[in-house]
């Protein structure tokens, strides 16, 4: 309910900026030292707009900032403006055509220099200009242009109505780059901007010394940033590589680092390194789920060009019967236990959050049901045969699992293969390098779109708090095809005139109550058909040492988006 | 001797060029894509138009002779521009640039150079030091329970690979040990650290001795094995007999006559292993996170970074080819009765 009325509140204008900012850890600039931080894999560059990499966000997230991000709660939270707007405001036309930006008085970027509404739309410039390959084109998607009526004031067209206009300038993807710095890196020259785009001049808390890229940032406190108490730490270490392993171990256990980020590792190991005293596991929920996706066409090989497509209808997938004992026939809170721990939860959804998206029509999922299983696919008429594999019409179930190599995912597919075993379905399992599968190169065939197996598994989610985007992943025209060069969202191939009707509907409704309902229902479609298998809502966890204070993870923006509020503890 | 060493210098080239043109395809050809790493927010128009950005869509024999022109004819050119302060005219060329960084690739690996040869280059100095007496003694010491604890330090060395040896003494040293206690290392290695005194001096010496010895373990057990096999090849020679015989005291002997004959092979074990020096030490960099060029390369690859791989392996290619000739010259200049014609 907490969440609803958050999200409420960002259209309807919340401003109370995180209350952690008060518990008593006033004092000047740079008070606490040094701050160090463990990335394990290392940030490359320090422009968000050349890389769409989450390690380049967080890191840059320290010196560039957006107009507005999300909070812990996934409401939105003024940043460098007063508000946020909205229509009940007036920030957001009536047409939902326009929205008006109004930057707080008196900002200055880190060389002492006024920011100006100049330089935001110059990064709206930026970011869409021919040849650039701008990793964040998507969040500036149908803005027509960038008014500046003064220097304070920014007004953003979109050519079509946005229900939802907080895609440009806003979260840890779309920050403001200084005009005066990048004017010469526009497009095809973005690359010979190297001290640019190491050393981004910006309003954040801290400003890059010295960048090693692939190895370590040093950062000093930021002597222009806007609240002159803050940042407590003078200087930031900022190192990456290793492992998550090791990572974890640095923060936890040897006690060298302050904060850890994404430390993929078994819960029972983190425990065990928690246990060590000299620092905690922290996690947040956002909207990743990992899920088994099923695959609606026949990938045989014998199919030649056409294999994959909706030429040829897969020869038992298509049956509704087979999908749903194969949901049955998972114990997902084996899965969280095993795979996850603290770090996953329950879920029966492909869109688990925000709290008011998220539908408890397919609870059912929660227990495992063997026998219901094995009960509906013989009321569906496949027998078992001797070798106690299911047939029917001399078809015979037996399936091909790939996902992405990774321990956990291992382990998920030993033991859903055997759970599938025991309903009558033969397993063949297939795990392919991350670099490959999630790789687009429609010459390999191995990648998650072109989907040559029967089923996958991997884990998806969405920026922000918006689901539209997200939900638009399976309308007819995103299936992977030749005439896509095998690109789109839609691994299953599903196409429903139903399911397009309600994601065209979306697409006009702006009221908010409006938007989770059409997005619930869609959400219902999905699971209802089992055209996927949620397996568990992941959370992003990290390790903090117990000496630093005012961490508060945040799935929804940067982790450490509130860096500038860190203390340490016992000073 | 110099006629043969030219003929040499000449014939490495089309071999370099052959072998950069076999890295090219081998990397090309591998399925793996500059965005495959980038979150599954990121739409697959937006993620063609990185590719088009980074020059991946281009026909395949344009972009290798482009890698050819920015290797061989710009880069060059940049450095001697840097070095001497001429005017070659690089202005506003596209260097060879790495996909993920978006920085030239060349000032990666420059960047990278001192911390590699600081741990790896002082962990095969360490390792070769220990390894030449060990081998010596054994051999001479046949069957002693010095050659057996020899044999056994160095069967571990051989078997225990460093993502177990570097864990664990991290976990001995680094989170057993107490972190006031004068015996705790780090086990993270500091790149940026800076040697200006004595006190940062020792923080550098601290810092560096796990990466160290753990690397200086695998040398030492190849070395030694080397060096004893050579020496008992030689020990038993009928010119050490002769030696004996006309009286030579026994130390000079051994580590005169028979040392030096059995140095030869050795020597060019060594040598050869030079070009491992650069190509640092995958594993062992990523545990202690010394982020040297082996972990370049690693990232590079993991991230279908083409330019960076291409080039990295390159240089080690060049390396491995000239230090193969250098253990060539040097084994005619060891071994007079050795004669390049």
């Amino acid at each position: 309910m907490k969440l609803r009325t958050a999200l409420m509140g960002a259209a309807a204008m919340m401003t109370a900026a995180s209350p952690l900012l008060a518990d008593g850890h006033e004092g000047e600039r740079g008070r606490d030292g040094e701050l160090k931080i463990i990335y394990w894999q290392a940030p490359s560059i320090m422009n968000p707009y050349l890389s769409g990499g989450t390690k380049e966000l967080e890191a840059a997230s320290l010196v560039i900032e957006p107009l507005a991000r999300y909070n812990q709660d996934g409401a939105l939270v003024p940043w460098l403006v007063d508000e946020v707007p909205t229509v009940a405001n007036g920030g957001v036309s009536e047409d939902l055509k326009t929205i008006t930006w109004k930057l707080s008085e008196g900002l200055k970027w880190s060389d002492g220099s006024p920011v100006t509404s100049e330089d935001v739309k110059f990064s709206w410039e930026y970011c869409t200009a021919e040849g650039g390959g701008c990793a964040q084109a998507e969040k500036y998607l149908d803005v027509t242009s960038v008014d500046t009526p003064d220097a304070r004031t920014v007004v953003v067209n979109f050519g079509v109505a946005k229900p939802f206009p907080y895609g440009p300038f806003v979260g840890a993807q779309a920050p403001i780059i200084q005009k005066a710095q990048f004017a010469d890196c526009m497009g095809a020259n973005a690359p010979t901007c190297t001290d640019a785009n190491f050393n981004p001049i910006g309003t954040g808390p801290f400003t890059v010394t010295e960048f090693k890229p692939n190895d370590v940032i040093t950062l000093a406190a930021n002597e222009n940033y806007r609240d002159a108490s803050k940042p407590a730490f003078a200087t930031v270490t900022f190192k990456g590589g290793g492992d998550a392993a090791s990572a974890g171990r640095a923060v936890m256990e040897t006690g060298e680092f302050d904060y850890a980020w994404n430390l993929q590792l078994a819960p029972e190991e983190l425990d065990r390194m928690e246990s060590a005293g000299k620092g905690k596991n922290v996690v947040s929920f956002g909207t990743s789920v990992e899920r088994i996706m099923i695959n609606f066409t026949d990938p045989s090989p014998e199919l030649g060009d056409r294999r994959g497509t909706t030429d040829h209808p897969h020869p038992f997938l298509t049956d509704k019967s087979v999908r749903q004992a194969m949901s049955m026939a998972i114990d997902r809170a084996l899965l969280v236990e095993i795979g996850y721990g603290n770090f996953g939860r329950l879920t029966c959804n492909v869109l688990p959050a925000p709290a008011a998206f998220a539908s408890t029509a397919n609870d059912s999922c929660l227990t495992q049901d063997i026998d219901g299983a094995n009960a509906l696919l013989d009321e569906a008429g496949w027998a078992k045969g001797g070798d106690g594999i299911r047939t029917k019409d001399g078809v015979k179930l037996s399936v091909l699992y790939q996902t992405s190599t990774n321990a956990v995912r291992q382990d998920f597919q030993a033991l859903i293969k055997d759970w599938w075993n025991q309903i009558g379905i033969e397993v063949e399992l297939r795990n392919i390098d991350a670099s490959v599968f999630f790789g687009s190169d429609p010459g390999s065939d191995d990648t998650f779109q072109k989907f040559f197996a029967d089923v996958e598994m991997y884990t998806n989610n969405f920026d922000g708090t918006d689901p539209e985007a997200y939900m638009a992943g399976w309308t007819c025209d995103q299936r992977p095809r030749p005439e896509t060069q095998w690109q789109g969202n839609n691994m299953p191939r599903f196409c429903s005139d139903e399911y397009d009707a309600l994601r065209a509907e979306l697409s006009t409704t702006g009221d908010i109550e409006e938007r989770a309902r059409l997005a619930k229902a869609m959400n219902d479609m999905l699971m209802q058909e089992y055209v996927m298998l949620p397996l568990v809502h992941r959370g992003r966890n990290a390790a903090h040492a117990n000496t630093l204070g005012g961490v508060v993870m945040n799935v929804w923006d940067s982790e450490i988006w509130n860096a500038a509020d860190w203390y340490r503890i016992g000073n | 001797m110099l006629n043969y060493t030219l003929r040499r210098l000449i014939l490495t080239i089309p071999t370099l060029l052959f072998i950069s043109f076999i890295i090219f395809i081998i990397v090309k050809l591998s399925p793996s894509d500059p965005t495959g790493g980038l979150p599954l927010t990121i739409p697959p128009e937006v993620r063609e138009q990185i590719r088009e950005a980074l020059g991946v869509n281009k026909p395949l024999m344009v972009q290798y002779f482009l890698w050819l022109k920015q290797f061989f004819w710009l880069e060059p050119r940049i450095y001697l521009e840097a070095a001497f302060g001429w005017d070659l005219g690089t202005a506003g060329e596209t260097r060879l640039i790495s996909y993920a960084t978006r920085s030239p690739v060349m000032d990666l690996i420059w960047q990278r150079m001192p911390q590699t040869l600081w741990v790896v280059g002082t962990a095969y100095l360490v390792g070769v030091l220990i390894a030449v007496p060990i081998g010596v003694i054994s051999a001479y010491k046949q069957y002693s329970i010095f050659d057996q604890t020899g044999t056994f330090i160095s069967m571990i060395g051989f078997s225990v690979p460093p993502f177990f040896s570097g864990v664990l003494v991290i976990v001995i040293f680094s989170v057993l040990i107490p972190t006031d206690s004068f015996w705790w290392l780090p086990s993270i290695y500091d790149t940026t650290h800076e040697v200006t005194d004595w006190e940062s001096f020792k923080y550098q010496f601290r810092q560096m001795i796990m990466p160290v010895m753990v690397l200086a373990l695998q040398i030492t057990a190849q070395i030694s094995r080397f060096a004893r096999a050579s020496m008992l090849d030689n020990l038993n020679q009928d010119y050490v007999r002769t030696a004996r015989a006309k009286g030579i005291r026994e130390r000079k002997v051994v580590l005169v006559h028979v040392l030096r004959n059995s140095m030869i092979p050795v020597v060019t074990v060594i040598a050869l292993g030079i070009p491992g020096i650069f190509g640092g030490a995958i594993i062992t960099e990523q545990v202690f996170k010394v982020n040297g060029l082996g972990q370049l390369l690693i990232i590079a690859i993991q991230g279908g970074d083409v330019p960076t791989v291409q080039t990295l392996t390159f240089i080690f290619a060049i390396l491995i080819v000239l230090f193969n000739l250098v253990a060539d010259v040097l084994y005619g200049l060891l071994d007079p009765r050795i004669r390049y014609e």
